[in-house]
């Protein structure tokens, strides 16, 4: 059990690490369809989302943007890894009544 | 003012498109759910999540490709090939509901057809390369090989999905879009491909216990 949960751990803290340094080094280009749909004009036909949570990646009200991105990616790396791990127990339990 | 990690947003694709995309996902989703824990021992449920972890955070970093233009890892080989298809489906799906619903990358109504490109047909297509190709992977070098093949591969395969969902959308005519997006997808795949086998190789390296084998399965 040690091992698994060092695994989870540092895996998790290898992937915020990754998540924070986008902050700095994640490329601020359109990707590949984006580009597509500028070069190809159909780019406007995006409809805007009808709320913000945590828009582009940043924490609405934190100015300094690498700071803001640097927190979303925390965030986003916490939630999904949390959500994943217990829905895969979940699963799990219901494949091992008692284990 | 467009998000620099941009999945296909609402707008880009028609009702009908997004509604058939939608019950393909999740008709996959229930199988997956249905046969994930064959994939499931001990030490698979936290990889889920470290996976999902992982793969969040690389699509967020975007590298520069040719042209002003950039990309960003999928991770569907690699999920596919350390968790076996229906966890790593689970995987990708909750990555990409998660960008859709708290970071506003990607559309809410194209999310199935997100789902079904990029945590889908990668995961599959990947799965069935790596199958076929077991016989040969025999040493650490040529399974790195093969993952980055099948990551290629499958950003590819995921890009001509778009482009026919595109074109059956009307949003953009087949002979354009087709070309455009297998073009700057095949830049982008050397990055996925060279990303999954670093990120194979350094499992192979700390962890290897948690990579299935292909090769000692046929003997």
């Amino acid at each position: 059990m040690g091992r698994t949960r060092g695994l989870l751990l540092a895996g998790i803290l290898i992937s915020a690490v990754f998540a924070v340094s986008t902050a700095w080094l994640a490329s601020g280009e359109p990707d590949g369809l984006e580009r597509v749909a500028e070069d190809h004009e159909f780019i406007d036909t995006a409809k805007v989302p009808g709320y913000e949570i945590l828009p582009d990646y940043t924490i609405p009200g934190i100015e300094n943007e690498v700071l803001s991105t640097a927190l979303a990616g925390i965030a986003g790396v916490v939630i999904v890894a949390g959500l994943t791990y217990g829905f895969g127990q979940v699963l799990r339990r219901r494949a091992t009544p008692g284990g | 003012m467009l998000p620099p990690g941009l999945h296909i947003p609402d707008g880009f694709l028609s009702t009908p498109i997004s509604l058939a995309a939608w019950v393909i996902a999740i008709v996959v989703l229930a199988l997956a759910v249905r046969f994930a824990d064959r994939d499931l021992d001990e030490r698979a449920v936290p990889l889920m999540g470290v996976m999902a972890a992982f793969i969040f955070a690389a699509q967020m970093m975007n590298f520069p490709v040719a042209g002003g233009t950039s990309g960003h890892m999928v991770g569907g080989a690699l999920a596919a090939i350390l968790l076996g298809p229906w966890a790593a489906i689970i995987v990708l799906t909750a990555v990409v509901a998660l960008q859709a619903l708290l970071f506003q990358d990607g559309g809410l109504v194209v999310m199935g057809a997100n789902i079904l490109n990029m945590g889908i047909i990668t995961v599959l297509l990947a799965t069935l390369i790596y199958r076929v190709c077991r016989p040969f992977a025999l040493g650490n070098a040529a399974a790195l090989g093969i993952a980055f093949v099948a990551a290629w591969i499958t950003v590819e395969a995921s890009a001509i999905a778009t482009a026919l969902q595109l074109a059956a959308s009307g949003t953009s005519p087949l002979e354009v879009v087709f070309p455009a997006m297998v073009s700057v997808h095949a830049l982008i795949g050397i990055g996925e491909g060279l990303i999954t086998a670093a990120a194979l190789g350094f499992v192979l390296a700390t962890r290897p216990d948690l990579v299935p084998r292909p090769a000692a399965a046929t003997r």
